[in-house]
């Protein structure tokens, strides 16, 4: 039960390498991309746009809509089929709910305002990464927005409690839990919370508490992001 | 108990400071936030990225990105996608549509059942102006007033409607010195859209100024830039 | 759209195009390879704002009855709805559909892969090369940057390892795929009495028609595909083909 060192030799609460930049989608009204080690997500936002079939139209504020997809050679071992799956589904409900608490639409009614998140590279957390270039490209995209968010990966990797796991470790044959969590920076909120695995309710708070402590190194990546791209 | 904290108050950005949703701006009730800013309690925050402007203990934001949001006696660039019974419907790149009626298509009188595709054609482009809106954001507009007309040839570009007031310039300099180095026509629509017409190489050269003022609205001392760029050879 | 045409083709005559190139010059071309760890290979292709990123996925499956020694070869296009406003989520659509197919026929017929050292067991277990090209940002040929991504992520592609029956994708050989012929292919518009490549997206709305020429190295040409609304004379394809070689080699300077 015992998990001696990182399999990639990080610190405990230590997140894998970041890089975060604005604008990566020329066409879209909003865009980012968010790297975590080996995860990639370019996210772009289109609208507030005209929303057909109209019976989805709400009259009193815009809607938001996520569609999160793994590019068909993004995964380990074989091919994903492109498509969508129960699970790209479920991850872009997911996302709305993280991400919805932020923002502000209603002087768009009728209007939807669409976050496409492709992942060209994954190597676990991608919901996070999602949530995280998502957040940035709404920002970009000019929208009213209470706060940023960011999100991260966090569990149980054998007997200790571990930030920004890898594939390597959510597999670790002496047990795993994994707890995606997206956090709003400002308020120190919960938005996104999932878990798979075993943990105590001690565990669950030092992991929360974990995730809220990283975020910030996250949300300080996503704030000089967005302001880079105004640079004198 | 109550604690009383009058003299808290506090500043955390500087003029012309970018910032970004949910960004710490001030601290204290002294503070006045306009649009775009909101109040969390004591905290002063930003509800949108954009350009922060100090003026004594009123806070501005200056938005810098965002689609177009139809407004009242905006002009705008709009675009026949569709004849109605009684007027035109135009794409005017908002997400919402603009209508057209009869009486404000023109200041002759138009007959009910007459053919309208003769006064506005589909995919025609015409300068118009924005007379309401409703809370629902349905759109009126009119073609009755000065500079108000039919687009003919030339062609369209987008630019972030947020930067058209840099486009324009102060009483309209920036677009002015543009039109008369490049000898374009230009027109540019509060909605992002911009209308250019000229000999092709001088077209391009007025799109990339446009293109220049756009990406770097945020500097100052643009004009001297961009009329050294549109001098050189 | 007419006064909108006869605007671009006044332009055209002079030989300017709207963002101020001659009318058969591409736009500055990016290349990055090996932009998915998770692909066999893998890059990016900027040209301009356009961008595509192609993957190769490798697999061992049954051949086909009719080629029971040669590998499987699939080519699938996304068109992503973050590349555009005006492509939507779900099944491809007939344009997603000719790209995939105008790439896959220009590599299948230039027989640019060796299918034949594919083979693993004849008639039981054969390679398969699947190139999935997904559209990051379209502004313009998405034609031609497919093509160009589609031969560099083959020719960064290495198999992984396979051992009695087993793959393993997370270890690489340093074997490459076996490429023996590059097919590229060229797209060359036509608008009114104007031939141009690399089009810009209100370019490409605007054209009459357009020749797909797929290209090998040695000047074969190894697949056709004309599209848009109007007819094309022999004459016009005669120039269309040239100008699509003289890229095509202009193109290969740079992979």
């Amino acid at each position: 039960m015992v998990y001696k060192k990182r399999f990639d030799n990080r610190d405990w609460e230590e997140l894998r390498p970041m890089e975060a930049k604005v604008g990566v989608v020329p066409r879209a009204d909003g865009s980012a991309l968010f790297k975590i080690g080996k995860t990639v997500a370019i996210a772009a936002v289109y609208g507030p746009r005209d929303l057909h079939p109209k019976f989805l139209q709400n009259p009193s504020s815009g809607i938001l809509r996520c569609d999160y997809n793994m590019l068909p050679f993004s995964g380990h071992g074989e091919r994903v089929r492109p498509g969508g799956s129960r699970r790209s589904k479920e991850i872009s409900m997911v996302m709305e709910n993280s991400l919805l608490p932020v923002l502000d639409l209603k002087d768009y009614p009728n209007t939807v305002i669409d976050v496409f998140v492709d992942l060209p590279q994954t190597d676990a957390g991608t919901r996070c990464a999602a949530i995280t270039a998502a957040s940035m490209a709404l920002a970009d995209a000019g929208l009213h927005m209470k706060d940023l968010v960011s999100a991260v990966a966090v569990g149980k990797v054998g007997d200790k409690i571990v930030a920004d796991l890898t594939y390597d470790e959510e597999s670790y044959e002496e047990g795993c839990t994994d707890i995606p969590v997206a956090i709003l920076p400002n308020s120190g909120q919960i938005t996104l919370l999932q878990m798979d695995g075993e943990v105590s309710p001690e565990d669950l708070n030092n992991a929360l508490q974990l995730a809220k402590k990283v975020c910030k190194q996250i949300y300080e990546l996503q704030k000089k992001a967005l302001k880079e791209q105004y640079k004198q | 108990m109550i604690e009383k904290n009058t003299a808290k108050e506090k500043l955390y950005v500087q003029d012309r400071s970018i910032v970004v949703p949910g960004e710490l701006l001030a601290e204290g009730m002294g503070f006045i936030p306009s649009k775009g800013i909101y109040r969390d309690g004591e905290l002063i925050r930003a509800e949108r990225l954009g350009m922060i402007s100090v003026d004594k203990n009123v806070i501005k934001l200056i938005p810098l990105s965002g689609r177009y949001i139809p407004k009242v006696n905006d002009r705008v660039i709009g675009k026949v996608i569709d004849v109605l019974l009684s007027g035109w419907k135009l794409d005017i790149n908002s997400a919402y549509n603009a209508v057209l009626t009869l009486k404000d298509a023109s200041s002759e009188f138009i007959a009910k059942g007459e053919n309208l595709t003769k006064y506005y054609d589909l995919e025609d482009f015409v300068v118009t102006k924005i007379t309401k809106v409703t809370s629902q954001k349905l759109v009126d507009i009119t073609m009755i007033g000065p500079g108000l007309m039919t687009l003919r040839g030339g062609r369209i570009i987008t630019v972030n409607p947020f930067k058209v007031p840099r486009i324009i310039g102060k009483e309209g300099s920036m677009v002015t010195l543009i039109k008369q180095k490049t000898g374009c026509n230009i027109v540019v629509g509060q909605n992002g859209w911009v209308w250019i017409n000229g000999e092709p190489e001088c077209e391009v050269k007025a799109v990339q100024a446009i293109r220049m003022v756009e990406k770097q609205a945020h500097l100052q001392g643009l004009t001297e830039i961009i009329k050294v760029f549109l001098e050189a050879k | 759209m007419k006064d909108q045409k006869s605007h671009l083709l006044k332009a055209l005559e002079k030989g300017i195009r709207y963002d101020g190139r001659g009318l058969t010059n591409f736009r500055p071309i990016i290349l990055e390879k090996d932009v998915s760890k998770s692909a066999e290979g893998s890059c990016s292709v900027k040209i301009g704002n356009t961008e595509v990123i192609v993957g190769v996925k490798m697999g061992v499956e049954t051949p086909y009855p009719d080629t029971p020694d040669s590998g499987n070869l699939m080519v699938n296009t996304e068109l992503r709805p973050l590349s555009n406003p005006e492509f939507e989520p779900g099944p491809p659509g007939e344009k997603a559909i000719e790209l995939a197919r105008v790439i896959d026929r220009g590599i299948r017929e230039a027989k640019a892969i060796d299918v034949k050292k594919l083979c693993v067991t004849k008639g039981e277990k054969v390679w398969s090369v699947i190139i999935d090209i997904c559209s990051i940002n379209d502004e313009g040929n998405l034609l031609d940057a497919s093509g160009l991504g589609a031969l560099i992520a083959l020719k960064q592609t290495v198999f992984p390892k396979y051992e009695e029956g087993i793959l393993y994708y997370e270890e690489k050989t340093k074997t490459h795929l076996p490429i023996i012929r590059e097919p590229l292919p060229v797209t060359v518009y036509k608008i009114g009495k104007y031939f141009l490549v690399d089009p810009l997206s209100e370019e490409e709305k605007l054209a009459d028609s357009r020749l797909t020429v797929a290209i090998t190295k040695d000047n074969v040409l190894c697949a056709l595909q004309k599209g848009g609304k109007e007819p094309l004379s022999i004459d016009d394809i005669d120039k269309m083909v040239k100008i699509a070689m003289k890229k095509a080699t202009e193109l290969r300077k740079i992979i």
